[in-house]
């Protein structure tokens, strides 16, 4: 994967134009499509007896996480929520018909990555925790991996228990649907922490991408100071848990400790990566000593190691100084194109990426970067 | 196996620590005000006289209590330079005596902004916390100020609640010796918490800005998941909480209610502030609904209601990006200059600011700025003089 690791720099300087569809000219890989569990009854057939008594008498409904709440106009465009007479009060991104029709098809993805972010991680029994995941990755297989070949799938894991994490992956590692394994970027402990080490000798052993996405609920607050009152406020200090995130991965080794790993960031936000990569390359700079198995730059590690999805932008409305935080990205091979359906970060196809982009930069941020990553 | 990219073959500078602190010799003459110098207690033996009998015992007795597991020792004693440490044995920052040759003589400071970090905010004992920021406050007017009028001092308050805070601002917000009250990034609740609006009140009523200081700990893990390992994380991770302050403050509509507030955020860089404008903008379109108090994008009570001091100062790998940097901050009547003295991390006045930028704004950054927020006479300052954003 050398070609991938050289941080190439961006020689041209992307120019705003007329008309911003550079990007969805050509062949499209989209890196962050949900899909949702319709309800709990679509996994009994997956779920051993046990836990189908249990989840049909208990109280239990769900994880006792609220990413999305249901009526926030940011869970899903208003375009995508079902109407159908059968469909209404389902949950859009839960039917594969949908996607096919409103992703898939008018946007002509070649591959799409789902993300289910079903956090089974939020649920305290871990027992029912792994008997969720397994049931959920069952029917990933059944319903969306055998329904369409575009689609390829992260697997759910339990990484509240690592050990069992890496037996779910273990069980799934060798299906060629499974291209990533699915971790919340809200946790009880950051992931560089060694009690993770058998999520990502799992990964590694698969050659699995290891994917973060944003949200999750680990009963912990979502912020270092404690629990925001409001959900604009908790989905505007979700990019924050990410910088923790990369911080510690780095500061921890994991990627001495795994050097082939690969680690995508979804949902993330991307803009913010310059600002971090100066400002944790001048605290190693100062304390390389606290940590002394970091023997390179962490941005080195930043390039090498993590891409990072293009939803939500967290643009400037000056195309010029989008161009700019492109640029200072320092790298061609980071940005994975998503459209992260069915949520509503962007109203029409050409708001996607709203910035023309010279042709092999647009390229690869549409196609070649995750063609590259997953390995497609 | 992955390759070595080659931005990893730069290699990293003397260890800041063992850089001479004073190289003030052929320097052009230029009004500096530094706001962010750390003054510290010689021994909390120095309180005994400022406090009452109660409140000594007290101190004596049980001392001083926080979130305790919360610690994450750092690289270096005290934090500090190692040349900072007064010949006179006492802690670095101690030292008037010193402080006035190595700090403001050494580099000819017109100003200092005194944050002392006195862990008062931080007490589990809000009354003694209240009992320990009046002894403070008292000693900084008596010891610090008042013999060096050069220094302004920043008011302690046991931030963490509302009402106590208020009654030492009343108390000493009018006072000339202080320059803004001091609160701590890492607070127990997000600083748009009703809690901290009586605090609010008292600083609006009193015209006084609000420091906010890298630094703190409320109890709760310092980040969003989980608690870190390293120094390197505690101090690299600063920025993470200044950034959940900002979106607290803003999107609770503090700013609404109390339109003349102004906010400092010290030690904590400002990178990252351009690319958190853009994202609470976008949501704000997207979830104002939530928050209909809001009259403005996110980015305009930002603009309008904060100042940010320059170290650690940001170090892009070209100097086309800090440039950048500023174009998108689009702040440059509110960048201030800090050494952060004594402090490892230290930023030199002749060479923490890139020495491309047009004079005019090295000046409002040195000096100029400052000046205008904390009503400082430097005598020739040419206010408003910052040269538009973009002219780096």
């Amino acid at each position: 994967m050398s070609d991938t690791a050289n941080a190439t720099r961006i020689q041209t300087t992307a120019q705003p134009a007329a008309q911003n569809v550079a990007i969805l000219d050509g062949p499209l890989i989209d890196c962050d499509i949900h899909n949702e569990l319709p309800n709990l009854d679509t996994l009994h057939p997956y779920l051993p007896a046990h836990w189908v008594d249990y989840v049909t008498h208990s109280a239990f409904a769900a994880p006792d996480v609220n990413d999305y709440p249901r009526g926030s106009p940011l869970s899903a465009r208003a375009d995508f929520i079902p109407v159908g007479e059968d469909e209404i009060g389902t949950r859009p991104g839960s039917s594969l018909r949908h996607i096919q029709e409103q992703v898939l098809d008018p946007w002509r993805v070649e591959t799409g990555i789902l993300n289910c972010t079903y956090w089974v991680q939020s649920v305290h029994d871990e027992y029912l925790a792994a008997a969720l995941a397994t049931a959920l990755n069952t029917w990933q297989v059944e319903h969306w991996l055998e329904g369409d070949p575009r689609l390829r799938a992260s697997i759910v894991v339990p990484s509240q228990n690592p050990m069992a994490a890496a037996a779910e992956i273990d069980r799934w590692g060798a299906h060629p649907g499974f291209v990533q394994v699915l971790l919340p970027v809200r946790a009880q402990a950051l992931y560089g922490n060694r009690r993770y080490d058998p999520i990502f000798e799992a990964a590694a052993r698969h050659e699995l991408v290891i994917g973060i996405h944003a949200g999750g609920a680990s009963g912990l607050p979502p912020s270092p100071v404690g629990w925001p009152a409001t959900y604009i406020e908790e989905v505007a200090g979700i990019a924050q848990i990410f910088q923790s995130q990369v911080i510690n991965l780095i500061a921890e080794g994991v990627f001495d400790r795994f050097p082939t790993l690969r680690v995508t960031l979804i949902e993330s936000g991307f803009t913010w990566l310059p600002s971090l990569m100066w400002r944790i390359d001048k605290e190693w700079k100062g304390l390389r000593s606290d940590t002394p198995w970091v023997k390179r730059l962490p941005s080195a590690y930043m390039l090498d190691h993590l891409r990072i999805t293009t939803q939500p932008l967290d643009a400037p409305t000056d195309p010029r100084q989008f161009a700019q935080i492109i640029q200072q990205l320092d790298s061609e091979e980071l940005l994975l194109f998503a459209t992260d359906y069915p949520h509503a970060r962007f109203a029409t196809p050409d708001a996607a990426f709203p910035v023309d982009l010279p042709h092999t930069l647009a390229h690869k941020i549409r196609y070649a970067n995750a063609q590259a990553w997953y390995r497609l | 196996m992955l390759e070595t990219p080659s931005v990893a073959t730069v290699q990293p500078p003397a260890h800041p620590a063992e850089q001479p602190i004073a190289a003030a010799a052929s320097r052009q003459r230029t009004a500096i005000i530094d706001c962010d110098i750390h003054n510290a207690l010689p021994s909390e033996k120095t309180l005994h006289k400022y406090l009452s009998a109660r409140w000594r015992r007290h101190l004596e007795t049980v001392g001083m209590r926080g979130p305790y597991g919360s610690a994450y020792p750092r690289l270096y004693p005290n934090a500090a330079r190692h040349d900072a440490w007064p010949p006179s044995g006492l802690p670095p920052g101690a030292d008037l005596d010193f402080l006035r040759a190595q700090l403001l003589d050494g580099w000819q400071i017109d100003y200092g902004i005194l944050n002392c970090l006195f862990g008062v905010g931080g007490q589990l004992n809000l009354e003694f916390g209240a009992a320990l920021a009046q002894a403070m406050n008292d000693w900084q007017v008596a010891e610090w100020v008042e013999p060096e009028p050069r220094l302004r001092a920043s008011l302690l308050v046991p931030y963490e609640d509302g009402e106590l805070a208020a009654a030492e601002i009343d108390r000493m917000g009018s006072h000339p010796a202080f320059a803004q009250v001091l609160l701590i990034a890492r607070t127990a609740q997000p600083l748009g918490a009703r809690k901290y609006w009586k605090l609010y009140e008292a600083a609006a009523r009193h015209n006084l800005p609000i420091g906010i200081h890298f630094g703190g700990g409320g109890g709760g893990p310092i980040t969003g998941s989980g608690w870190p390992s390293f120094y390197i994380e505690d101090h690299g991770g600063m920025p993470q909480a200044f950034q959940a302050q900002i979106i607290s403050l803003v999107y609770a509509g503090v700013f609404d209610h109390f339109p003349t507030l102004k906010f400092v955020l010290i030690e904590g860089g400002f990178a990252w502030l351009p690319p958190l404008m853009w994202r609470m903008d976008a949501l704000w379109q997207t979830l104002g609904a939530e928050v209909p108090h809001l009259t403005q994008p996110p980015s305009s009570y930002i603009r309008k209601h904060f100042w940010l001091t320059t170290q650690p100062i940001e170090e892009p790998p070209q100097r086309a990006y800090f440039d950048q940097l500023l174009d998108h901050l689009n702040m440059n009547d509110r960048l201030m200059f800090a050494t952060d003295y004594p402090h490892w991390d230290f930023d030199a006045p002749d060479r923490a600011i890139p020495p491309h930028l047009d004079h005019r704004l090295r000046r409002a950054i040195m000096a100029d700025n400052a000046a205008v927020l904390y009503g400082l006479d430097i005598g020739d300052q040419e206010i408003g003089s910052a040269p538009e954003n973009g002219s780096a």
